[in-house]
């Protein structure tokens, strides 16, 4: 394997062709918020959250560092006024969809976001994918999938699969940034197999 | 609903997985609609989780899974349209069929859409109806026209 070097936030960082910028900076122990990212997942570049500055050739440019493969002589910032102002807006869009979930309120005091900024627009779920891409891919099992597009686009749980295989997994409720696929679960339960609440 | 036809429709694509937005194309025109079962047997024949045919099926707006008529009758309320009298054509429409957009009738006759632009704004206003084009409407010629479709 090729290895390639790379600076982040000024070190320098060694990582493997093919490696995400995010892989090297994790493994460099830089850390770089995330929402819809996860190790056992492949990449999905949903939550836009870990943007960072690329710089290569005497061009910044900015790239979502969890799509983003390394490229030699690389030069990544991961925090700078622009990308804290992104993320802080990126952060405020999706405290108007999930006011409440702590994992949004940590991130969102690190960036100074304000949650009241856009009008409230409780959705609940921020479409990080989580717990769809986790079923599919890890468990195997597509219990769980988006439906429709756009700002209609939601989870749903498909009845016969999550009625068999939803109670001896739960694997994916742990993953949700804001408990909202736990509520869908609860949901389709109590209209499609209400008999298995005990 | 029967298997026989559905998967004479699947063994036509050899039941590939790459083809399963055509499968679910001729599934859609000759149901006018995508039944349940018919996605539980295109997944199982295809070997495609039930949640990714979910998605798409309700991703394109080509699918629907709720029955629709039997002729589909799209309304272009575009501007080149609208100015030339779109909405006459539409409250015509409505009052013949006694549906609104978005909506089936009872017999499954005539579903009915607005569209923003179906491309030939010279001929507005513009109706199409299972793909056939009838521009230049009156509300007297769009009566007309939907009598000829049973």
């Amino acid at each position: 394997m090729n290895e390639i070097l790379l600076k982040i936030d000024g070190k320098e960082v060694k990582a493997r062709e093919g490696m995400t910028v995010l892989e090297a900076a994790s493994n460099a122990g830089v850390s770089i918020p995330t929402l819809c990212h996860h190790e056992k997942l492949m990449p999905f570049g949903g939550c836009r959250l870990c943007i960072v500055e690329a710089e290569s050739g005497g061009w910044t440019k900015l790239v979502v560092s969890c799509v983003y493969p390394v490229e030699k002589n690389l030069i990544v910032r991961t925090r700078s006024e622009k990308v804290d102002r992104i993320r802080k807006t990126l952060l405020e869009l999706l405290l108007a969809h999930a006011p409440n979930s702590p994992k949004l309120q940590d991130l969102a005091q690190e960036y100074g976001a304000d949650k009241n900024r856009f009008e409230k627009e409780v959705s609940f779920c921020i479409h990080c994918g989580l717990c769809v891409r986790y079923c599919n891919e890890v468990k195997k099992l597509n219990a769980v999938g988006f439906v429709d597009r756009g700002i209609k686009k939601e989870i749903s749980f498909i009845p016969e699969i999550a009625s068999k295989e939803c109670n001896n997994c739960k694997e994916c409720f742990q993953l949700c940034p804001t408990s909202y696929l736990h509520a869908a679960f609860v949901l389709t339960e109590a209209l499609a197999f209400p008999g298995n609440l005990q | 609903m029967d298997n026989e036809r559905i998967d004479r429709i699947i063994d036509k694509h050899q039941g590939e997985a790459s083809s399963l937005i055509q499968v679910l194309l001729e599934i859609q025109s000759e149901y006018h609609w995508l039944p349940k079962e018919a996605l539980e047997r295109v997944s199982e024949k295809l070997q495609v989780p039930l949640t990714r045919i979910q998605h798409i099926a309700t991703f394109y707006k080509a699918f629907s899974l709720v029955p629709k008529g039997r002729h589909e009758v799209h309304i272009c309320v575009g501007t080149a349209c609208h100015v030339r009298g779109a909405e006459r054509v539409l409250d015509k429409v409505q009052d013949l069929t006694g549906i609104k957009p978005g909506e089936t009738d009872l017999d499954l006759k005539f579903s009915l859409e607005t569209v923003n632009c179906l491309g030939c704004c010279a001929l507005g206003p513009v109706m199409e109806i299972d793909g056939k084009t009838h521009g230049k409407l009156s509300t007297a010629i769009t009566e007309d026209v939907l009598k000829n479709y049973d």
